[in-house]
């Protein structure tokens, strides 16, 4: 089945995004293990850990290969959608400002105060700076890899592209952590998530209604259809929410 | 082995946050897949549905977290 543009580039956008949002939250984890007990272990705690992702994606990209599409649209569509909606539905209460935005700053130095509870590790096998950074790659990286799962699973030939994008966005966060050995605060995450979460809840929408042998009208461009009404709804939501919680504060 | 378990936790956490808002996604489609197995709508029309009502479920559960949410 030939795979189009409007498929393509919104797998490419989604997963580069989604990624790019889980790679900033492990390497601010990462620079405060670096920084306080060394990097060699650090780095090596958090390149094995990517490894074993990476064996994973390509274990569960052959897998699927050999179940019926219907059934993976369906379940990995309403999977998709527990997700992504569950995303989008935190940025819209964030962007009202009912739910406090994620502080990279503040992660890195919380994370870095607990490492230092551990004393010196600036020994040639740091144990705690490995599975520190082994572990917090781990938890983003399953995201990341459910992600590009999700959203290249649905459709045969696009777990390349969706592959793509989760590489360009470590590429990325790798570059600029090596360049600024800092946390990435300035990164609009709570943005970002907001349009991952609007991309994620079309992508389920359009699965799950494959997995149920609808015929979406336009066949692909629907995902962009899909797309623009969750937007629309989400950017009408977040002053809907913020006034509905100011209701609530004046009429205690 | 603990990290396997948060692994676990964590997983289990990417897709269940709000207990109820999860819970009605799953029944909507459940009732959508009945329903386009049963009901003889056009495509288009069964699209329109499925979207409206899991906007609808989003729609609900933001503002009823923003009504008891004080700023």
């Amino acid at each position: 089945m030939i795979i189009g543009w409007a498929h393509t580039g919104t797998s490419v956008v989604a997963s580069f995004l989604a990624s790019l949002v889980e790679c900033v939250e492990a390497l601010t984890v990462v620079l405060a293990v670096g920084s306080v007990r060394g990097w060699r272990s650090a780095l090596i705690g958090s390149a094995t850990a990517i490894g074993v992702l990476l064996v994973i994606v390509a274990a569960l990209g052959t897998v699927l290969t050999h179940i019926p599409l219907r059934s993976i649209q369906l379940v990995i569509g309403t999977l998709l959608l527990l997700f992504g909606l569950r995303w989008l539905r935190k940025a819209i209460l964030r962007s009202a400002g009912l739910i406090p935005l994620h502080d990279e700053q503040a992660a890195f130095a919380k994370n870095a105060e607990s490492m230092r509870h551990f004393g010196n590790g600036h020994t040639a096998w740091d144990k705690i700076a490995f599975a520190a950074t082994f572990h917090i790659t781990m938890l983003e990286g399953t995201e990341v890899v459910f992600i590009v799962i999700a959203i290249g699973a649905g459709r045969t030939g696009t777990l390349f592209p969706a592959s793509l994008g989760a590489v360009g966005a470590l590429l990325v966060v790798i570059a600029l952590g090596f360049i600024l050995h800092r946390p990435l605060a300035r990164v609009p995450e709570n943005t970002f998530k907001f349009i991952v979460g609007v991309m994620l809840s079309a992508f389920g929408t359009f699965w799950v209604g494959e997995g149920m042998h609808l015929a979406w009208p336009a066949a692909d461009w629907s995902i962009l259809a899909l797309i623009a009404a969750y937007l629309a709804i989400a950017l009408v939501m977040v002053p809907l929410c913020r006034s509905r919680s100011q209701a609530v504060t004046s009429n205690p | 082995m603990k990290w396997i378990k948060n692994i676990f936790r964590e997983i289990f956490g990417l897709f269940v946050d709000d207990g109820a808002f999860a819970l009605a996604i799953l029944i909507w489609l459940s009732f959508m897949r009945w329903a386009t197995s049963h009901l003889t709508l056009s495509p288009a029309a069964i699209g329109v549905i499925l979207f409206a009502g899991l906007a609808l479920i989003l729609i609900e559960s933001t503002t009823r977290f923003a009504r008891r949410t004080p700023r």
